[in-house]
C-alpha cells in the first residue's frame, strides 16, 4: 500500500549524540546467523533428556505412582516423584526473587504431592538416553488417580457448593483475617472514590455491560526448556531460558532445600517471555534427575505441554458501568472483576483493578475485583497483566457512551483524561504523564481523518495504561586499554535491551555506542538483578549502566587529574574527552586515557546499582479500522495505527517493535485466541494448529506514533515501553467491529462463530435471522450436537 | 537393540554422514547429532516454520521430514546463509531493519525467505505475507520482518545492475 | 515416538509386498505432513512406514487431452500449483493445493496423501470430488478404480485395505464451459484446517446450467458429495435463486457437529454462504473470468 504519510514517526522530545539513533544490536549478526545459543542449545558432555509424566485430569487424588518398571526400561537413568523432594508440606511464605511466594505452592507446582489440581500437573519425571526412550518410560509409570469433580472458571468457582481446591486456602480480603470458610477465592481487592451511587444519578446516560474474556497464552516461539548440572562440588548449575535468572535460582534452592547461592543460573539467549518465564517448572525436577544420575540433565517442553502446563494469562468476567452528562463529563464509573488465579493463587487482579479506570479523572469509582482458583493451569504474567482484560470492558462501554452522546471517541476521552495530579481510584496520583499527548496525536494522525470507504468498514478507538516496574538492577563497566568498555548486566535480552542499556552508557560515557561490550551474565557475575519484565529494563538497568558509567567518568577524571597534577575538580569529561575547565589545551581523549591507565594505577571498573523510584507509567493508543464479513463474521484488520507515550526512545526501532509486537498479540487476543477448554477441563486445542495466533497474512503493516513526553524520574526520560500496547487491541477492535456491523461484542475472543451470533442476536443482518433459524432447525433434526475433544 | 539407519547427505554445501533412529526426525538429526542448533524447535507439528530448512531447493519443515529421508538430499540451513565473503543481503535488511526482537524465529525466516526472492525477487507485499504464513513470530508483528524482506529484496536487485 | 522401522521401496510391487506382509503394521508415507504428527501423539502407529516417494508412477502428473490428469499419490502441492497443465485447465485443484498448510507443508504434503488421511476436513477432497476424479489403488492382486467421493468411510478411514496402495488419482480433460472453485472458511487467513469447505463444478449452456456438483468438507464424518444439490442446478437458468437453492439442499445435507472450530448451526450457515460463492466463481471461471486461488 502506497502511503503519503510516514508511517513509524517519533515526535521526539530532545536530542541527544547516542539516544535516539538506530544502531545495530551488538547481539544481531549471532541471532540473524544461527549462532546465537538460546536455551535448548546446548549439549553439555553426557547430557541426558528429562520428561515429566502430567496428570491426565484436572482434578485428582493421587493415591499411588509405580515407578518401578520405568526405572527399569533399557536407556532410563532415574525416575523422581515428589517424595524426591526434599521439602516436606510446610505453608511457609518465603522470599523468592523480587517478591514473596509459598513454598508449599511452590514445590506443588513443580511436583503434584497428594493431588493433581490441573491437566498437566507434573507427576513425575524421568531422564534417559534421548527423549524418545524417555517418553517410552512415562507410559511404564502406573499412577492410581481418584477423579474428583473440577471447576474450570472464577465464577464457577466462587460459587457456594463448587469443590475447594486448596482446603487450607483463606481469602486475603481487605485485611479481614477472622473468617476461616475454606474457598477458591485467593485474592480480594476494594477501591472505592467518591460516591457512584451519586454520581449515577446525575449522569444522562449510563451504560452498563457484561464481558467473558477466554484465557490465552502468551505464545512465545521457544518453549521452555532447562538444562541442570548437580556438580560434585555440591552446587547446582542451571542453563535456561529466562526472564528471571534471580527468580528461578531462588525459587529453585528453595525448592532443593539449598540456600540461593548454591544454585548458580546461566541465562543463555531466550526465544520470547513475554511473562510467561519467571517459574521454575522443570528445573528443580532437572536438578534431582541430574543429583540421581551424577549427570547433566535438559528438560525441554513440548508445544502442547507448554500451553497446557506452564502460565496462561486469566479468563475473566467483568461488569462495567459507566455514566456521563449529556456535555461528555463521566460521572460515576464501577466495575466488578472476577479472574482466574489456575491451580495457584495470584490471578493478576489487582493490578486489572489499577488498570481499568486508569486513563481517567473520574470522581466517584468502585471497583471491586476477586481472584479465584480453578483447575486449570496457574496463571502466569501476559504483558500487562490483568489490564488487558479490564480495558476491554472499559474501554468499549467508553466508546458506547460517546456514541450515545454523539461525541467524538477522542473528544469523548480527552474531555475525561487523566493528567498529573489526577488520583486514581486505587490511591496513587499521578506525576506527569502522556495521556492527553496520546489522544492528541491519535486524533491528528492521518489515519484518524482517512475518509472510510466501503461496506462492513469501521474505525475504532481505545487507550491503554501500564504502571511499569522499577526494581532493582546492577551494572560493572571495565575500561579496555584500547578505549572499549565491557558492560556486564544481569537482565536476559528479550528484544534489543543490552544494545539500549550500552546506549545509555556510551551517551553517559560521550563514546560510540559500538566500543561497549556488553554481556548478560549468570547470577554468580552481576549484583542482584530483577527479571526482565514489567517494561523495567531499558529503565533500570540502563539506570544502573548510566551510574556505572558516571563511576567511570569520576575515575577517568580522577587519573587524568593525577596524570596531569591538577586538582580533579579542575577537570571535566564531555563528549569523550577530558578538560581542563580553564585550560582549554589541556585535554585528552577517552581512548587515549584508557590506553594509559594501565601504567598509572591500574584498571578503572564502574559500577552502578539502583532501585529507582521514579517509574512513568505508560499509556498507548489505537485506532483500528476492520472489515467484518457479514456472512461468516470474520473480522480483517484493514488498518492499524499504535500510539504510545515512550518517554525517550533509547533505540527508536525496538521501541517501535515492541508497540507493533505487542499491539499484535493484543489482535490475536481480540480475534481468535483461546483455551478451548472440554468439560473434563482439558484444552481442546493444544496445538499451533488449532491455538491461533496471528500469521504474517493476517496483518497489515502497523503503523506506529513515538510521543516522547519525558519521565521527570529517569536521566533519558525513560518510560517502561513494553507492556502497554497490548491493551487497547482489543477494546479498539471491538469498537471497530460495532462500527462496521452493529454490534457490541461481550466476548473475547471475537472469533467469527461469535460475531456472526452476536450478528444473528441483534436482527441486524436481515437474512441472518432467517438463516440462523434455517440452521438451528436443521440441526435439530440432525441429531444432538456432540462436542469432540 | 534395534540398529540405527546410515545416512549421507549435504548440509550446506558439505558432504555429512551420520546414524539415526528412524524415528528422529531431520529437526532432531541437525541439532542432537550434528550439533546445528540455529534450526529450532517451537512446536513439532509444522505450525510455526521455526525449524524451517531448505531441502533440494523447496523450504520445508525439518519437524515434519524423517531423518532418513535427508539420505541423498541436498538440505539448507541457516548456518549456511551467510558465507566467508559475509552476511546475506536478507541478514543485513534483518540487522539494520530490526526486524528481530527476541530473534528465535529468525533463522526460519531467513531461510524461507531466501527461497522467495531467489525463485520471486520482486514479490509484493502482500506475495511476502503469503509465502511467510507459515512462520510464526511472536515478538515483532511481522511489520519490520515484512519491510526488512522487501528491502533485502531490493538490495539484491541493485546489486545486479 | 514408538519406534519405527522404514523402508523405501521403488516399485508399486514392492510397496504393496511390504504392506501386505506388514498389514495393519505398515503406513504408506508420501509428504508426511499428516502421517508424522499423528505418529508423534500416538494416533497412528505402525511399525513400518513404507516411504514411497520413490516409486515413479507415484510422481507423476501428466496431463492429455484424452485422457485428463494423471497426479501421482505421492506428488507434492508445490508441484500442482506450478504445473502449466494443471492451472490451465483445473483451477478448482489450484484452489486447494494452494491453501493446505503454509508453503513448507506445500513443500512436501500431497494430495493422494490428504485423501489418504481422510480427515473430514480434508481441502483437496472436495475438489477432487467436484471434478470427477477417481482413484486407482493398487494391491498385490491387482488395480481397482474408485470414485473420489466413495473413497472416504468414516474420519481417517478409507477403502484402502492392508496390503493396498493408493497410486494415482485421474481427473477427466475439462469439457468446454465448466469451471471448477473449491474454497473453504477458516478463522485466520492460512494455516488452519477448514471449518466448512466447499468444492464445485459447474457446466454451463449459455445462460443456464448444464450439469453441477458439489462436495462438502467438515460438516459430516467424511467429504460429502451433495448430488441433489448439483441436481438441482441442472437445466435451470444461472440466477440468485437458483444457485440460493442448491445452497439450501447443500447446506440441508450437511450433518455437522459442534467442536472446537465450530458450533453445528455456524457450520450449516456457512455451508449454504460458500456454496453460493464457490459457484459464483464456478460461473465466472467459466465464462473466462479469473478467480484467484488465494
Amino acid at each position: 500500500m502506497t502511503s503519503t504519510y510516514e508511517r513509524n514517526v517519533v515526535l521526539s522530545s530532545k536530542t541527544f549524540d547516542v539516544v535516539g539513533t538506530r544502531p545495530v544490536r551488538h547481539d544481531g549478526h549471532e541471532k540473524v546467523t544461527g549462532a546465537a545459543k538460546y536455551g535448548a542449545d546446548l549439549y553439555p558432555t553426557g547430557v541426558l533428556f528429562g520428561k515429566v509424566l502430567r496428570s491426565p485430569h484436572a482434578h485428582a487424588k493421587i493415591k499411588s505412582i509405580d515407578t518401578s518398571a520405568a526405572e527399569k526400561h533399557p536407556g532410563v537413568l532415574a525416575v523422581v516423584t515428589a517424595k524426591d523432594f526434599p521439602i516436606k508440606g510446610g505453608d511457609q511464605v518465603i522470599k523468592v526473587g523480587e517478591g514473596t511466594a509459598n513454598i508449599k505452592y511452590l514445590q506443588d507446582a513443580v511436583m503434584a504431592t497428594d493431588k493433581a489440581l490441573f491437566k498437566g500437573h507434573p507427576i513425575a519425571g524421568v531422564a534417559a538416553v534421548n527423549v524418545h526412550v524417555a517418553e517410552e518410560a512415562l507410559a511404564l509409570i502406573k499412577v492410581d488417580y481418584e477423579v474428583l469433580p473440577s471447576v474450570l472458571t472464577a465464577v464457577d468457582a466462587m460459587k457456594p457448593g463448587a469443590p475447594i481446591i486448596h482446603p487450607q486456602l483463606r481469602t486475603d480480603a481487605l485485611g479481614d483475617t477472622k473468617k476461616d470458610n475454606p474457598t477458591n477465592i485467593d485474592g480480594h481487592v476494594l477501591h472505592k472514590m467518591g460516591d457512584a451511587d451519586a454520581g449515577f444519578k446525575r449522569a444522562d446516560v449510563v451504560v452498563e455491560r457484561e464481558f467473558n474474556t477466554a484465557t490465552v497464552h502468551q505464545g512465545y516461539i521457544e518453549p521452555h526448556n532447562t538444562t541442570v548440572n548437580w556438580g560434585r562440588d555440591g552446587r547446582v548449575y542451571v542453563w535456561q531460558s529466562t526472564q528471571g535468572p534471580f527468580d528461578i535460582r531462588d525459587a529453585t534452592a528453595k525448592i532443593l532445600g539449598l540456600s540461593d547461592s548454591m544454585v548458580k543460573l546461566t541465562p543463555l539467549e531466550i526465544g520470547g517471555g513475554f511473562g510467561g518465564k519467571f517459574s521454575p517448572y522443570g528445573t528443580p525436577v532437572a536438578a534431582l534427575l541430574s543429583k540421581k544420575t551424577g549427570r547433566p540433565v535438559k528438560i525441554i517442553m513440548t508445544r502442547q505441554e507448554d500451553l497446557e502446563a506452564t502460565g496462561p494469562t486469566p479468563g475473566s468476567y467483568i461488569k462495567v458501568k459507566i455514566g456521563a452528562t449529556k456535555e461528555g463529563k463521566i460521572t460515576a464509573a464501577t466495575a466488578y472483576m472476577a479472574y482466574e488465579s489456575g491451580a495457584y493463587p495470584e490471578s493478576f487482579v489487582g493490578l486489572g483493578a489499577m488498570a481499568i479506570f486508569a486513563p481517567y479523572d473520574i470522581a466517584n469509582v468502585t471497583i471491586e475485583g476477586f481472584g479465584a482458583i480453578c483447575n486449570k493451569p496457574s496463571t502466569a504474567a501476559y504483558r500487562a497483566p490483568g489490564a488487558t482484560n479490564a480495558e476491554f470492558a472499559s474501554e468499549t462501554v467508553i466508546d458506547e457512551i460517546a456514541r450515545k452522546l454523539k461525541v467524538d471517541p477522542i473528544d469523548f476521552r480527552l474531555l475525561n483524561a487523566a493528567k498529573e495530579g489526577t488520583r486514581r481510584a486505587d490511591g496513587p496520583v499521578y506525576p506527569k504523564i502522556g495521556c492527553v499527548e496520546v489522544l492528541e496525536a491519535m486524533k491528528n494522525h492521518p489515519h484518524y481523518k482517512a475518509p472510510l470507504k466501503g461496506k462492513n468498514i469501521g474505525r475504532g478507538v481505545a487507550v491503554g495504561w501500564w504502571i511499569n516496574a522499577g526494581l532493582q538492577s546492577a551494572c560493572t563497566i571495565t575500561v579496555n586499554p584500547d578505549g572499549t568498555c565491557g558492560l556486564v548486566e544481569g537482565s536476559p535480552d528479550i528484544g534489543g535491551s543490552r544494545t539500549a542499556i550500552s546506549m545509555q552508557a556510551a551517551e553517559a560515557l560521550g563514546i560510540p555506542v559500538e566500543d561497549i561490550r556488553p554481556q548478560v551474565v549468570s547470577t554468580d557475575e552481576v549484583g542482584f538483578t530483577a527479571g526482565t519484565g514489567g517494561s523495567r529494563v531499558t529503565f533500570a538497568t540502563g539506570w544502573a549502566a548510566y551510574e556505572a558509567a558516571q563511576d567511570v567518568k569520576r575515575q577517568m577524571i580522577t587519573r587524568a587529574a593525577t596524570i596531569w597534577d591538577v586538582p580533579a575538580e579542575s577537570l571535566k569529561m564531555e563528549k569523550g574527552v577530558v578538560m581542563s575547565k580553564m585550560d582549554s589545551e589541556l585535554k585528552m581523549t577517552f581512548k587515549h586515557l584508557a590506553g594509559e591507565l594501565n601504567g598509572t594505577g591500574g584498571p578503572i571498573v564502574g559500577r552502578g546499582t539502583v532501585d529507582p523510584k521514579g517509574v512513568g507509567p505508560a499509556f498507548a493508543g489505537d485506532i483500528v479500522d476492520v472489515e467484518v464479513d457479514p456472512e461468516t463474521g470474520k473480522t480483517t484488520i484493514k488498518r492499524f495505527t499504535v500510539v504510545q507515550d515512550v518517554g525517550k526512545a533509547i533505540h527508536p526501532s525496538y521501541v517501535e517493535g515492541q508497540l507493533q509486537g505487542g499491539s499484535v498479540q493484543g489482535i490475536g487476543w481480540a480475534l481468535n485466541e483461546e483455551y478451548f477448554m472440554t468439560p473434563e477441563g482439558r484444552m481442546a486445542n493444544s496445538t499451533l494448529l488449532d491455538y491461533r495466533m496471528p500469521t504474517a497474512l493476517d496483518l497489515p503493516l502497523i503503523d506506529t506514533v513515538l510521543v516522547e513526553v519525558a519521565n521527570p524520574g529517569h536521566p533519558f526520560g525513560v518510560r517502561g515501553v513494553g507492556e502497554v500496547n497490548i491493551v487497547p487491541p482489543p477494546a479498539a477492535i471491538a469498537n471497530a467491529i460495532s462500527q462496521a456491523v452493529g454490534v457490541r461484542m461481550e466476548v473475547l475472543p471475537m472469533k467469527p462463530g461469535a460475531v456472526m451470533e452476536a450478528i444473528w442476536k441483534s436482527g441486524k443482518n436481515g437474512n441472518g435471522a432467517k438463516l440462523a433459524s434455517a440452521a438451528k432447525a436443521a440441526t435439530a433434526t440432525n441429531g444432538k450436537k456432540t462436542t469432540k475433544k | 537393540m534395534p540398529t540405527k539407519t546410515y545416512v549421507q547427505t549435504t548440509i550446506n554445501g558439505e558432504q555429512v554422514e551420520f546414524l539415526c533412529e528412524p524415528r528422529q526426525s531431520l529437526l532432531e538429526c541437525l541439532r542432537d547429532i550434528l550439533h546445528l542448533t540455529g534450526t529450532k524447535e517451537g512446536c513439532n507439528d509444522g505450525n510455526c516454520g521455526a525449524c524451517t530448512v531448505n531441502m533440494d531447493g523447496r523450504i520445508v519443515c525439518s519437524c515434519l521430514v524423517l531423518g532418513v529421508e535427508a539420505n541423498g538430499k541436498e538440505i539448507g540451513t541457516i548456518e549456511g546463509v551467510a558465507t566467508p565473503k559475509g552476511l546475506h543481503p536478507l541478514q543485513l535488511a534483518f540487522l539494520e531493519g530490526a526486524a528481530l526482537q527476541c530473534g528465535i524465529c529468525t533463522p526460519g525466516f531467513i531461510v524461507a525467505s531466501k527461497a522467495l526472492l531467489e525463485q520471486n525477487p520482486r514479490p509484493t507485499e502482500q506475495e511476502i505475507r503469503f509465502w511467510l504464513a507459515n512462520n510464526l513470530c511472536r515478538c515483532t508483528g511481522y511489520d519490520k520482518i515484512v519491510r526488512a524482506v522487501m528491502d533485502a529484496a531490493n538490495r539484491m536487485e541493485a546489486a545486479k545492475r | 515416538m514408538k519406534w519405527i522401522d522404514y523402508a523405501s521401496p521403488h516399485t508399486v510391487k514392492e510397496a504393496v509386498t511390504l504392506l501386505a506382509e506388514k498389514g495393519d503394521a505398515a503406513r504408506a508415507m508420501a509428504g508426511g505432513t499428516d502421517l508424522i504428527v499423528e505418529m508423534r501423539v500416538g494416533r497412528r502407529t505402525p511399525a513400518l512406514v513404507v516411504d514411497i516417494k520413490g516409486i515413479p508412477e507415484l510422481n507423476e502428473i501428466t496431463y492429455t487431452t484424452e485422457d485428463g490428469l494423471t497426479l501421482g499419490a505421492a506428488v507434492p502441492c508445490y508441484k500442482i500449483y506450478n504445473n502449466k497443465a494443471v492451472i490451465k485447465n483445473y483451477p478448482g485443484l489450484v484452489d486447494a493445493a494452494s491453501i493446505i498448510g503454509g508453503t513448507q507443508i506445500q513443500g512436501r504434503a500431497s494430495i493422494g496423501g490428504n485423501l489418504c488421511n481422510a480427515a473430514p476436513s480434508g481441502d483437496a477432497i472436495p475438489a477432487l470430488i467436484a471434478l470427477g476424479a477417481k482413484a486407482k489403488i493398487a494391491g498385490v492382486n491387482g488395480t481397482r478404480i474408485v470414485n473420489v467421493e466413495d473413497f472416504c468411510l468414516a474420519p481417517r478411514q478409507t477403502v484402502v485395505k492392508p496390503g493396498e496402495l493408493l497410486v494415482s488419482l485421474s481427473i477427466p480433460a475439462p469439457k468446454a464451459n465448466t469451471g471448477a472453485r473449491y474454497i473453504r472458511f477458516i478463522p485466520r487467513n492460512e494455516m488452519d484446517i477448514a471449518v466448512v469447505g466447499v468444492g464445485v463444478s459447474v457446466e454451463l449452456n449459455g445462460s443456464t446450467f448444464k450439469s453441477a456438483r458439489v462436495s462438502l468438507a467438515s460438516v459430516a464424518p467424511k467429504p460429502l458429495f451433495v448430488k441433489e444439490a448439483g441436481d438441482a442446478l441442472a437445466g435451470k437458468p444461472i440466477s440468485e435463486a437458483s444457485i440460493e437453492k442448491a445452497a439450501e439442499l447443500a447446506a440441508a445435507a450437511a450433518k455437522p457437529i459442534s467442536d472446537m472450530r465450530g458450533t453445528a448451526e455456524y457450520r450449516k450457515h456457512l455451508c449454504a454462504v460458500l456454496t453460493r460463492r464457490a459457484l459464483n466463481a464456478a460461473i465466472e471461471r467459466t465464462r473466462g473470468g479469473t478467480v484467484n486461488a488465494h
